[in-house]
């Protein structure tokens, strides 16, 4: 019976947001009515103390805490923190959006805030329940936000599609997970990859037939949560359904939980069989980029095309794990830092672009940006050219570091691939440029943001020229991240 | 062939043939009510594993909670079976393959010597006064606490999200308001008025 | 008892004669607690027409006597209800679902009587002494209601389908609240054990009983145990004025009376777990000489025709909740007083043992 109260300082971020959460219910339940922005004054304050927190207990060191399940290493505390900035970013960014569509209540905060308690919990676990319930909590939370404008027909319709498949995507990974279990008998993710060790040195092949079974669920599992082909088939719906504000957030902030995710999960829980998962990421990877890339070609609607597109970004940067050493992993980590910058950008052009009563979704609402307001345009000119990846953009670099982990791991063909499907998908990004500067405007409505999103916007759209000037900071945060919890 | 083995056939033949019938049955009332009967009798066969709270639990919890409200949903729905087998047939060639597919490797690693009867341990027996309430509150208090307690933040989010996403306020609807209509006093009503009486002209 | 289960094992051999011996044992008790019990459940019925007509300052049923004896007028009225609904015809009206139209009484019925599997009637005297009987009432009772919601919907009747809605709806929100009641009570008592929390609430007197520390709880659970048996005020799910008979309105003969039984067990229930939890069971209210001369058996049966009183009196004085006030009431009102219950115990629980230890907090935390 004797039992020790565990360490509860690795988990204070964690802490402090449930608090802060619970008051963001309560404050938005007493005073919502008569002030609309108390909530989201709240949230941006949660987050910049959970900001605080987390740099101020951050170590080099990893340490443990709650009987193993909780791990607080430096890959954490960075993911944490550029989950923060995101998750602050969205709020900004849909603020005004969703404050004229009536959606301007304490649930939407609440349940982003939840979502984000979701991903850190995702990016600090080293237990597959934890793993499990950070996952659910973030999903449940999303499914909600996809469905929060109920009387929207088409919202409803993503939010039920995103329910059904994210229901059996968990069902994939809980039944992977538990072969898993099944054949190490434990659930602890440090044991788990001693186990692992040992029934492969063992030379155990029924064990280890498991061991690949599971291995399969839980990829499958995962791909469907990042959405790589071919489990990508929700992304487009739910991302041309649901309201813009939230596809900016689903877009962004989890797509830094599920790097997080697949490191604990793959790298971290089954390192030792690496030889299995490369094969079936290098599937995933190319399969992604061709359906992504060929498949946004097509489309007509810019959210929809941003869904494949976010899909094809997935598969590049699966490639980085795939290389499976140091160097790969930590410029996968870049690669989607890199990504969740660009679509926070870019979704938050479309938000901006959008006003009362008129959704900015055809990739015809950008004809003739140029003539409107010739600053946005460009901002978007930056984001564009850095999606499709052209230098001097952060876009380049991204993608350069990838395709030198895959050089470097000796799948000179998987670099070819590669380079051959982001000059097809460079197409799509180049036709938005040209009927920008090239077209005529279908409208001339004034484009009038508040302030603080105009400010942020062009910070947004500068940052990626900057980081494209001066990659190596970042890189180097990544390269320490990686290298100090692995 | 004791006892014991007979209660076990007898449960677990029910639970299959229960199972069975949730996935065959036309009608989604009967689809639902035979779900109960086989968690009803998977809490028998955890019985018999002395598994005595987590039996009582499943039934208290999907049986007497879970499964109500399900019924309560597919009864008021109108399902139309005949329009939702519309394409079974034509899809059913490729998902049959699929699951033999499936299927084969399934039981190709759970025939494996891994899961054999005799790897498995039995569990030792326990005392009569051995409470495995006790135990599981134990454990959940102490080493999987961090978990528990994600679960309970899950439960507030599914709370959260279900009123954000049911609760409308309408306007103008009229409704008693119980405390009210007590607080009321005769002087809110009724005012009474002294008037000379009038005299028949 | 011995010789019987030597007998057994002769006949039918070591093995099969154990286990066959105890199967025998075990359906003899429960016929031993079955059959009073449907004996109280027929002058329950009596004893309600009787208490309501004398609130209503009516006589009630006074002319079917037992074995012709003329003060026992009345007393016989049960038997011949009992033998009218037999000779009734179960009428299965058209377009009904017939296999779930007569399973529906039965699971109604069985979990009822199910439920008294592991109540005890004093120390020694219960049929099934297992850990988590608490729990086993809960799961049982919670399984009454399927009973309801099947008779509703296999009537294919609208009145009847209404009528199971509103119960289904009423008992899973009122199990709520009576579970949280519940929760407090196994938070002093440590156990889930019926006999070891009527153990600890022993110690000299009535004081000691959990009524007194848990008298909130105590009306919490009271009340929904009355909304969980569907009996007035919160008896929408019958709702004569509005939906003729609810979820019984195509029954008739047996059938009917099955639906009768069940409910009347459930009351009997009710009251009977709440004099095992809240008023000491079989204790005696005070630990001295007049009143432990009474067997402890008699102490449980008159503390739960004392509670059983209530539902009657409920029944005759209050009129029928609107629905969503009882939602109200349940969601509302009760959940969250449960809650802030649970968490103030929890907090007295917390209290150093010096504080615990001594007046008043010891007569109940031990």
């Amino acid at each position: 019976m004797n039992f020790l109260p565990p360490d509860l300082a690795p988990a204070y971020p964690e802490i402090f947001l449930l608090v802060m959460v619970c008051v963001v219910l309560l404050a938005d339940l007493v005073a919502g009515a008569k002030r609309p922005y108390l909530a989201y004054m709240l949230a941006q304050g949660a987050l910049f103390g959970c900001a605080l927190i987390t740099l101020g207990t951050s170590t080099s060191d990893v340490s443990y805490t709650f009987s193993g399940m909780f791990v607080d290493d430096a890959m954490a505390d960075t993911l944490k923190l550029l989950t923060y900035v995101t998750v602050a970013m969205v709020l900004v960014y849909s603020r005004s959006y969703i404050a004229v569509r009536g959606m301007l209540n304490g649930e939407f905060f609440s349940l982003t805030l939840f979502a984000t308690l979701g991903m850190m919990v995702m990016i600090s676990a080293s237990h597959f329940l934890t793993l499990y319930l950070g996952l659910e909590l973030l999903s449940l939370s999303l499914y909600a936000m996809v469905a929060l404008r109920r009387d929207s027909v088409e919202a409803t319709e993503a939010a039920m599609k995103y329910f059904v498949l994210g229901a059996l995507a968990s069902g994939f990974l809980l039944y992977g997970m538990s072969m898993v279990y099944g054949a190490t008998g434990e659930l602890n993710i440090g044991k788990v990859t001693e186990v692992i060790r040992n029934v492969i040195q063992g030379g155990d092949i029924d064990d280890y037939a498991v061991l690949v079974v599971g291995l399969v669920f839980i990829v499958a599992g995962i791909s469907f949560k990042l959405s790589a082909a071919p489990f990508h088939m929700w992304a487009p719906d739910v991302y041309q359904g649901a309201p813009t504000a939230v596809v900016l957030f689903i877009g962004s902030a989890p797509k830094l939980a599920a790097f997080g995710f697949v490191m604990r999960l793959l790298v971290e829980g089954m390192g030792a069989m690496v030889a299995d998962w490369q094969g079936m990421l290098m599937i995933l990877a190319v399969m992604s980029m061709m359906i992504g890339n060929l498949a946004a070609i097509a489309q007509t609607n810019i959210k929809r095309m941003l869904a494949y597109s976010t899909i094809s970004h997935m598969g590049f940067m699966l490639l980085g794990i795939v290389s499976a050493d140091g160097n790969g992993y930590s410029s996968s980590m870049f690669y989607i830092v890199i990504y969740v910058l660009m679509t926070l950008g870019i979704f938050g052009m479309i938000m901006l672009l959008s006003r009362e009563g008129f959704e900015a979704e055809r990739i015809d609402d950008f004809k003739g940006l140029n003539r409107r307001n010739p600053w946005y345009a460009f901002i978007t000119l930056l984001l564009m050219f850095s999606l499709a990846g052209v230098p001097p953009l952060v876009g380049f670099y991204a993608k350069l570091s990838v395709l030198q982990a895959v050089l470097n791991a000796g799948y000179v063909w998987l670099a070819v691939v590669a380079v051959l499907f982001s000059l097809i998908g460079a197409f799509y990004y180049l036709r938005i440029i040209k009927l920008m500067y090239f077209d005529e405007p279908e409208t001339d409505a004034p484009i009038v943001p508040p302030g603080d999103i105009k400010l942020l916007i062009s910070a947004n759209g500068l940052a990626v020229l900057a980081f494209g000037l001066f990659p190596q900071s970042l890189m180097a945060m990544c390269a320490y991240a990686i290298q100090q919890s692995m | 062939m004791d006892f014991q083995s007979i209660t076990f056939y007898f449960f677990a033949t029910v639970l299959v043939a229960s199972a069975l019938g949730v996935i065959t049955a036309r009608n989604p009332v009967h689809a639902a009510l035979l779900l109960v009967l086989a968690f009803f009798t998977c809490a028998g066969l955890w019985l018999l594993l002395q598994a005595e709270f987590l039996a009582i639990t499943l039934v208290l919890v999907y049986v007497g909670a879970v499964m109500v409200l399900f019924l309560f949903v597919v009864m008021m729905l109108d399902i139309n079976l005949d329009r939702m087998r519309e394409g079974f047939w034509k899809w059913f060639p490729f998902g049959a393959l699929l699951a033999l597919v499936m299927l084969a490797e399934i039981s190709m690693v759970l025939m494996g010597r891994k899961f054999s009867a005799d790897q498995i341990p039995t569990p030792p027996l326990r005392a009569a006064d051995y409470s495995n309430t006790k135990e599981l509150g134990r454990l959940i208090y102490t080493e999987y606490v961090y978990a528990f307690e994600l679960a309970a933040v899950i439960l507030l989010v599914a709370i959260v999200a279900a009123i954000a996403l049911t609760l409308r306020r309408r306007v103008g609807p009229r409704f008693m308001e119980p405390s009210e209509q007590v607080k009321v006093k005769r002087s809110d009503r009724v005012r009474m008025v002294s008037m000379p009486s009038e005299k028949k002209e | 008892m011995e010789y019987a289960q030597q007998l057994f094992g002769q006949f039918f051999g070591a093995d099969w004669g154990s286990a066959l011996f105890s199967l025998t044992k075990n359906l003899v008790l429960i016929l031993a607690i079955v059959l009073p019990l449907l004996l109280s459940v027929a002058y329950l019925t009596l004893a309600e027409r009787k208490i309501i007509a004398f609130m209503q300052i009516r006589v009630g049923p006074n002319r079917v006597t037992l074995f012709g004896i003329p003060w026992l007028a009345g007393w016989g009225q049960p038997m011949a209800d009992a033998v009218k609904a037999l000779m009734k015809e179960i009428i299965i009206p058209n377009g009904a679902n017939k296999f779930l139209f007569i399973m529906a009484p039965i699971l109604t019925i069985a979990p009822a009587l199910a439920a008294w599997a592991v109540v005890p009637f004093s120390p020694e005297v219960v049929l099934a002494d297992i850990n988590a009987g608490l729990l086993y009432i809960l799961a049982m009772t919670s399984m009454g209601v399927y009973g309801v919601i099947i008779a509703g919907w296999a009537s294919n009747s609208k009145y009847a389908f209404i009528g199971a809605m509103r119960c289904a709806a009423q008992v899973v929100s009122y199990e709520l609240a009576m579970g949280f009641a519940l929760v407090c009570v196994l938070m002093m008592s440590h156990s889930l054990n019926l006999g070891d929390i009527v153990k600890g609430q022993e110690g000299g007197s009535f004081v000691n009983w959990y009524l007194i520390p848990l008298f909130p709880m105590f009306l919490v659970y009271f009340i929904s145990g009355v909304a969980e048996t569907n009996r007035a005020p919160f008896d929408v799910a019958e709702g004569e004025s509005e939906i003729v008979a609810g979820f019984h309105v195509e029954y008739s003969g047996m059938a009917f009376t099955v639906f009768f039984l069940a409910e009347y067990s459930n009351m009997i229930l009710v009251a009977t777990l709440a004099s095992l939890i809240f008023l000491g069971g079989w204790l005696p209210p005070f630990d001295i000489a007049p009143f432990t001369m009474i067997p402890g058996f008699i102490w449980l049966l008159l503390k739960i025709a004392f509670l059983l009183f209530f539902f009657l009196w409920f029944r005759a004085t209050f009129p029928r909740y609107r629905y969503d006030q009882i939602m109200r009431l349940g969601w509302k009102v009760f959940i969250p007083m449960t809650l802030v219950w649970i968490v103030l115990l929890g907090s007295v629980m917390q209290l150093p043992a010096s504080v615990l230890g001594s007046f008043p907090l010891n007569l109940w935390f031990h």
